[in-house]
């Protein structure tokens, strides 16, 4: 443990920046990760494990994508749309058949997906480290703000998150097919009953989830190494903030994200070997306090 | 001595000495460590499904129990203060503490709540375990060997002597938890996991059976962390990970829950599968996965549970042809 390290940190306006710049790029993707999460559990009450490796499908789609177009953009859509439309496939083909299935069942059939995604990527790309790089439009100079330096690229990353976080809570919560999605959540043979296919939007639902998280791997591919496993830590980090935040509360998503962001930036000078330990502890405490998350609804005890 | 006691020490007596006898046929080291390492993540699988098929909860984080009898034994045995029994003892006993904190606070979770508050206790542990480095060595496990002194005239040191301490360790707690199993204990438990509400209604406190069978799957896990510090003569912190657990889920869903030793069974076909998966490609978790698509889409549930439903079934057909086949559930064995 070294405190003073982290102090000394907070004290210099430059440093601060940075690790806050720091703790808003991580919080953010896993924002990202985290509501696509959330949304599967609300309305589909699948808890999906193998989120973590649509992240990293993401992140390779945007590799192959930028590499055979060179246009990033490109990438990022590909990225958001190829594996929500992997997301669709995984739902029609495997996890529809584990609807209402024991919590074993979905951790063991999205367990067995995420080693098989992960050998697949090892196959096809190989197991060592590859980089993306930064694009074109992005190679600017860091902002100089407030005495720290940001890469101009963070910047984009934290808005275009913000976005699409927006967006999807503008769509859960104020459109008409947002109230169909909740209602599903609620009373799904009622809603089938009033004429509306849910075995589609269940595959709808699924596949935004999943594009959110191909989405996040997209936006993290140019500052991240890409591995096999890559998106392992991040569905750990993804379960501690849908429990603290509250399963199925995108708001409380998004405040979990961004707690559990501070804690790996300040972390990682403070206490670096202790960063999963203070997560965990911190969710261990949500859930003896309240068990049902700190914003979340359902009755857990 | 009631008569399940007498079959089931008999049953286990008659295991022990088939496995005594297993390295005089077959000699050679590796399958001594296959044995060692099954009945190790055994006891660890056999434990957890006490909480998963005989209760109904749902732990993710049973290796914490795992990681703390091997770290408290290595620790003990480091200390050279104790024997080798007092300091299985006491590391059962600290084990049995541990669960009883813990366990207060996480049975009064229910579903998947529970599975995630023991998952967060494991990776606190974990975290622990990582930092506290002048006590537990870090990320480089317990260093410097566990010593093992002689006691009662039996010396450690020797492979085949600890072969079958592990081997016997493992025996009188597949007894214990066999009694546990067919004890109107067991039943209160089935009970509590298919109506908790009932048992309730039925004057069972549900709280203490749970803490109860809580504190006993982690002294009995604690165990199997013995028995493999002892056998790799150290402890590491990824007894403690979320993966060591996750392996216990899969040898049970691999197994089947329904059935005693369907764990152990699990953990066996685990092992075997990472042995020669091992062996033959790199791409061994691509085949696992298929494995257990295949399993849990196909089967629905663990192979050995899967056979004895076709058993049960067939035998049901035998009796009654007219009626039969609609046994929608059968129970346990």
């Amino acid at each position: 443990m070294n405190i003073d390290a982290l102090l000394l940190c907070l004290s210099s306006s430059a440093c601060a920046t940075t690790q806050i710049s720091t703790a808003f790029i991580i919080g953010m993707l896993l924002f990202l990760v985290a509501s696509g999460l959330s949304l599967i559990f609300g309305v589909l009450n699948v808890t999906n494990f193998a989120h973590g490796g649509l992240y990293m499908l993401g992140a390779y789609f945007a590799l192959s994508t930028y590499a055979v177009t060179g246009i990033f953009w490109a990438a990022l859509v590909v990225a958001a749309v190829a594996t929500g439309f992997v997301g669709i496939a995984l739902e029609r083909l495997i996890i529809s058949r584990i609807y209402g299935a024991d919590l074993l069942m979905q951790l063991l059939v999205c367990y067995a997906l995420t080693l098989i995604m992960d050998d697949a990527i090892r196959f096809i790309y190989g197991s060592d480290y590859k980089m993306m790089g930064m694009p074109g439009a992005f190679a600017l100079p860091p902002l100089a703000i407030a005495g720290g330096f940001i890469p101009a690229y963070y910047l984009f990353m934290i808005a275009a998150s913000a976005v699409a976080g927006l967006a999807l809570w503008f769509t859960i919560n104020r459109t008409r097919f947002g109230k169909i999605v909740r209602a599903l959540a609620i009373n799904p043979s009622m809603v089938s009953v009033l004429g509306i296919n849910t075995t589609l939007l269940y595959a709808i639902v699924f596949g935004v989830g999943s594009g959110l998280a191909g989405l996040a791997g997209g936006l993290a591919a140019p500052i991240r190494t890409l591995t096999p496993g890559m998106g392992l830590s991040f569905l750990l980090d993804s379960f501690i903030i849908i429990v603290i935040g509250g399963m199925g509360s995108i708001g409380g998503a998004f405040v979990a994200s961004i707690l559990v962001g501070f804690i790996k930036a300040l972390g990682a000078i403070g206490f670096p070997l202790f960063t999963d330990g203070l997560m965990f502890a911190i969710m261990a405490v949500v859930l003896i306090l309240r068990p049902q998350g700190l914003f979340g609804e359902r009755s857990a005890r | 001595m009631n008569s399940n006691l007498i079959t089931n020490v008999g049953a286990a007596a008659l295991a022990v000495a088939v496995f005594a006898a297993l390295p005089f046929l077959f000699p050679g080291a590796a399958m001594v460590d296959f044995i060692v390492y099954v009945a190790a993540y055994g006891l660890l699988a056999m434990s957890l499904n006490l909480l998963v098929g005989l209760t109904g909860l749902v732990a993710f984080g049973h290796a914490i129990f795992f990681a703390s009898g091997s770290y408290t034994f290595g620790l003990l045995m480091q200390s050279g203060a104790v024997s080798i029994p007092v300091a299985v003892a006491l590391t059962v006993i600290g084990t049995a503490a541990l669960a009883l904190v813990t366990g207060a606070i996480c049975v009064r979770l229910k579903d998947v709540y529970f599975s995630f508050i023991t998952l967060a206790f494991q990776m606190v542990f974990y975290s622990v375990v990582l930092t506290w480095v002048s006590l537990t060595g870090g990320d480089q496990g317990l260093l410097g060997g566990i010593p093992k002194p002689v006691f009662a005239g039996i010396d450690l040191n020797n492979g085949y002597s600890l072969y079958l301490f592990c081997i016997i360790l493992f025996a009188i707690c597949a007894i214990i938890m066999r009694q546990v199993w067919q004890s109107p204990f067991g039943y209160t438990l089935r009970l509590i996991r298919d109506n908790a509400t009932r048992a309730d209604f039925l004057g069972v406190d549900v709280f203490r059976m749970k803490l109860a069978v809580f504190v006993l799957s982690a002294s009995i896990a604690s165990v199997g962390g013995i028995i493999l510090a002892l056998f790799v003569s150290g402890a590491y912190p990824e007894f403690a990970f979320w993966t060591t657990s996750g392996d216990a889920i899969f040898a049970l869903m691999l197994g089947g829950t329904k059935l005693f030793l369907g764990p152990l069974f699990g953990a066996f076909l685990l092992e075997l599968l990472e042995h020669y998966v091992r062996a033959h490609t790199e791409y061994q978790n691509f085949v696992l996965g298929i494995v257990i698509l295949l399993i849990v889409l196909g089967l629905k549930r663990g192979i050995l549970d899967y056979v004895h439903d076709y058993w049960v079934r067939r035998r049901k057909v035998e009796k009654k042809p007219a009626t039969a086949v609609k046994l929608a559930r059968s129970p346990d064995a």
